[in-house]
């Protein structure tokens, strides 16, 4: 079984406080992902590829798959440093320059072998599950990769939320199309039968971790934060938004960091950042859009250099949208599998996003809105100002937007991107020393950071 | 005193209507019988058939087009989005759109699907629908799904108008845009056969104008052209003939159209309004009508990048039929800057038209191009390697 496997000994970093054992517990599990995909060949597992919104961890452990997510195999190529090369290698082999870098990221790395961002080998899917959440261009992706290398699709249409709700016949087609097509053909790649048993155990296990999670990225209403609610918790989503969501281990870890989280609100302490503990808060934001990967450290450090903590982001939604009360389901497998898919955060129409970024607003009581806009990902920017306008109107709390790309190094310009942080970062501040509440909110422009 | 040639003034009106971008004939329309309303769409496909079943007329939204001046709809997105969400938000804020009374976005990429959203908060007193249709083409599975997202439109439509609209007035729909498809088909037949006759610049035009002319009376301005042109002198030219694809949303100018075809090339066939001819062939008008739509749609539609290929090998088929069965002796790809469905699906039909010995060139544009030298260049040499190579 895929997930029964032990969880490998966490090698105990010195000095280090308890949430950063959390974060190393957290890689040795994203590094065990990795490996399983290198020894896939040699121990006889299929591998899958999915997406991080509308991923079906819990179904794809019942086939006994070896699970590859290319957004992240992108990511922690941006983070290696290694995208740039792989982004250029794409468009030499004809893809173009204005379309998504993961994508290109992606095949980039593919065009060089089977190897993946940690160096050990990365082979080739033997399925590509395309749940088409929440992202047009997903479905390019894997027509690209198929096209290429000839991998077995299965579509699972996820219809998108243009109403703001999930209607029953959407919830249908989901589900039926797990029934009829997706379960079927995962069955027949992998010669493992159907277990809807196994699921439900998965989902047992997902619901705990998931509980969990909630509360970790919850602890962010506390003054002063615990975590950081963006770039923190692109760690902590690791796990549950990737192949660990439904085992043992991911339960495990949520419960620790749960409870170290819980220690530092106890304590009264803030986010521990690369550079140790963080000073005072000064600021609180919420963050709409995803990170940029390649240059993440410099990123967060211009945060948390000002004082100023991401209580809650769009971004830490995007492959499960739990905050509200969803929880996987094991009394109803398959229609809460649906109901995931169509939940993720991109697949809420512009109104339900604004409606939520306010009320995070409100609830983690942040000083405003940061977007950060990802040139590759048109499911995320498209209509971004938008919110922006709409978010100052509703709230008061003045907006700010930046521009950079997810695993493109051409498109970070640091110098830029600071300046507009410290612009805005400014800008609360006398908005607060000046009592200037019953103000207009100013926008800051959009920065030309390329 | 002179008079006009019939295909002349034909061309001419729609020109007419193409330029009108306050949308004059619509509002003209709505005003001939009281309470009448209009619906907009955009790219790629909507059940038109639904919209005209309810006393409503269906108009085409493309963009402002390269008349238009975007002030306003720049600073609802960044400069790496395509263009014809700003123009079409500008045309919005501007009150050019107030004549519709609702607006349909149908699934084709992720900006037009936001577009939705942007519509909905900024026209609060509008209709506004985010038209999804399935990605599986299973009757049982997505065929299901989308007659119930046809029966959605249908019920809205009706509380719209005040009425349900019955089967009987969508089968009699169905049966005007048979018409209407049939015409198209006609049109594209013989621009295939005498592209010299009918120019793609016109063509194009007469497309526009089924964007916002009632589906009876652009069947017989299509058909008057046809009847008409034939008697039109115009020389034949020793041009290659080529198929455009990447143009299925935003629009390039007319002028680059032009351009194409002033370098040396007959566009034998396009993906320009594929909502004109998405359906291929007549729906039966005498059955179910929203089960008869979904079975055309699932199994007798045209192929475009916002359609999932469910197989490998289908990849490239349709676009390798154009080319084929229209005689086309190569591909120009045009697609619109930062337009993620067709530039992502373009190294694909390349890699398909690579094989089959199809050549191709490919360029971007936008609706508000403005230089067309370099891309008559790239077309005249294409046009003329075509040439080299068939010689040899």
């Amino acid at each position: 079984m895929t997930a029964a496997a032990p969880m490998p000994a966490s090698v105990k970093k010195p000095q280090d406080v308890q949430k950063e054992d959390a974060m190393w517990l957290q890689k040795e599990l994203i590094n065990r992902n990795y490996r399983e995909l290198a020894e896939a060949r040699a121990t006889g597992r299929k591998v899958s590829a999915t997406f991080v919104p509308g991923n079906l961890n819990e179904l794809l452990m019942c086939f006994d798959f070896a699970r590859s997510l290319p957004e992240t195999n992108a990511l922690q190529n941006g983070m290696r440093k290694k995208s740039g090369k792989f982004i250029m290698d794409a468009e030499r082999d004809g893809q173009s320059e204005d379309v998504c870098t993961y994508v290109k990221a992606d095949l980039g790395m593919m065009l060089g072998g089977e190897t993946g961002p940690t160096g050990e080998a990365l082979p080739r899917p033997d399925v590509l599950l395309l749940s088409y959440t929440g992202c047009f261009t997903f479905m390019k992706w894997f027509e690209l990769i198929r096209h290429k290398y000839g991998c077995e699709t299965v579509m699972l249409h996820v219809p998108y939320q243009g109403e703001g709700k999930i209607a029953p016949n959407m919830r249908e087609y989901v589900v039926k199309q797990l029934k009829d097509n997706v379960i079927p053909t995962l069955e027949r790649i992998s010669g493992v039968k159907f277990d809807i048993d196994r699921l439900r155990q998965y989902m047992r296990e997902s619901q705990k971790a998931e509980e969990d999670l909630v509360a970790v990225l919850q602890s962010a209403k506390h003054r002063p934060s615990p975590i950081d609610g963006y770039f923190g918790a692109v760690y902590y989503i690791g796990p549950i938004f990737t192949a660990f969501r439904g085992t043992p281990e991911a339960s495990e870890y949520y419960r620790v960091l749960r409870g170290e989280i819980e220690e530092r609100v106890r304590q009264g302490k803030g986010p521990v950042t690369p550079d140790g503990e963080m000073g005072e808060e000064k600021y609180r934001l919420i963050v709409e859009g995803p990170p940029n990967w390649t240059s993440f450290r410099d990123f967060w450090k211009m945060f948390y250099e000002e004082g100023a903590v991401v209580v809650s982001s769009t971004y830490a939604k995007v492959g499960g949208l739990y905050d509200f009360g969803f929880r996987h389901d094991p009394d109803h497998p398959l229609e809460s599998l649906a109901d995931y898919c169509l939940g993720c955060y991109t697949n809420l129409n512009l109104p339900s996003r604004v409606d939520m970024i306010c009320r995070y607003i409100d609830e983690y009581q942040a000083d405003g809105l940061l977007i950060n806009s990802i040139k590759s990902c048109n499911s995320f920017s498209a209509g971004q100002l938008l919110i922006l306008r709409e978010v100052e109107r509703r709230t008061g709390k003045p907006a700010a937007f930046i521009e950079t790309d997810l695993v493109d190094p051409r498109y970070f310009s640091a110098a830029n991107v600071k300046n507009r942080l410290e612009s805005y970062f400014q800008m609360i501040k006398q908005k607060r020393t000046a009592g200037a509440d019953r103000e207009a909110p100013r926008t800051i422009p959009i920065a030309a950071s390329h | 005193m002179s008079t006009i040639p019939q295909a002349v003034a034909i061309v001419q009106r729609c020109e007419a209507l193409f330029e009108d971008l306050t949308f004059d004939s619509v509002k003209r329309w709505k005003a001939a019988a009281p309470g009448r309303k209009a619906i907009g769409y955009m790219p790629v496909y909507v059940p038109r058939e639904l919209v005209h079943a309810a006393g409503m007329l269906p108009v085409g939204i493309l963009g402002g087009g390269d008349q238009l001046e975007v002030i306003q709809g720049d600073a609802y997105y960044q400069s790496y989005i395509c263009r014809i969400p700003r123009s079409t938000i500008e045309l919005g804020l501007t009150g050019r759109l107030d004549c519709l009374d609702g607006m349909l976005f149908p699934s084709i990429c992720d900006v037009i699907r936001n577009l939705s959203g942007m519509w909905q908060l900024l026209f609060k007193d509008k209709y506004v629908r985010y038209f999804d249709v399935p990605q599986n083409y299973e009757d049982e599975i997505g065929g299901k799904y989308y007659v119930h997202e046809l029966e959605i439109l249908r019920d809205d439509l009706g509380r719209l108008r005040g009425s349900p609209v019955t089967d009987a007035e969508l089968n009699a729909s169905i049966r005007v845009y048979n018409d209407n498809r049939a015409a198209i088909r006609e049109l594209y037949a013989y621009r295939a056969q005498k592209p010299w006759q009918a120019p793609t610049s016109e063509v194009y035009l007469l497309l526009r104008a089924g964007m916002v002319l009632p589906p009876e009376e652009h069947t017989t301005v299509v058909r008057d052209y046809l009847a008409a042109v034939e008697s039109l002198p115009r020389p034949k030219r020793d041009n290659a003939r080529v198929v455009v694809n990447g143009t299925f949303c935003e629009q390039p100018p007319l002028a680059l159209i032009k351009s194409i075809e002033m370098s040396g090339c007959y566009v034998v066939d396009d993906d320009f309004m594929l909502v004109t001819r998405w359906l291929l062939d007549d729906v039966p008008a005498d059955g179910h009508p929203l089960e008869e739509l979904s079975r055309a749609f699932l199994h007798r539609s045209a192929s475009t990048a916002a359609k999932y290929d469910a197989r490998r090998e289908d990849k490239g088929q349709f676009l390798l039929k154009q080319v084929k069965t229209r005689g086309a002796e190569g591909v120009v790809f045009a697609a619109p800057s930062f337009c993620d469905p067709a530039l992502l699906e373009r190294p694909m039909l390349q890699d398909v038209l690579a094989k089959a010995g199809v050549p191709y060139t490919a360029f971007k544009y936008a609706e508000n191009t403005g230089q067309m030298a370099p891309i008559r260049e790239q077309a005249g040499t294409f046009a003329d390697s075509i040439k080299l190579w068939s010689a040899t």
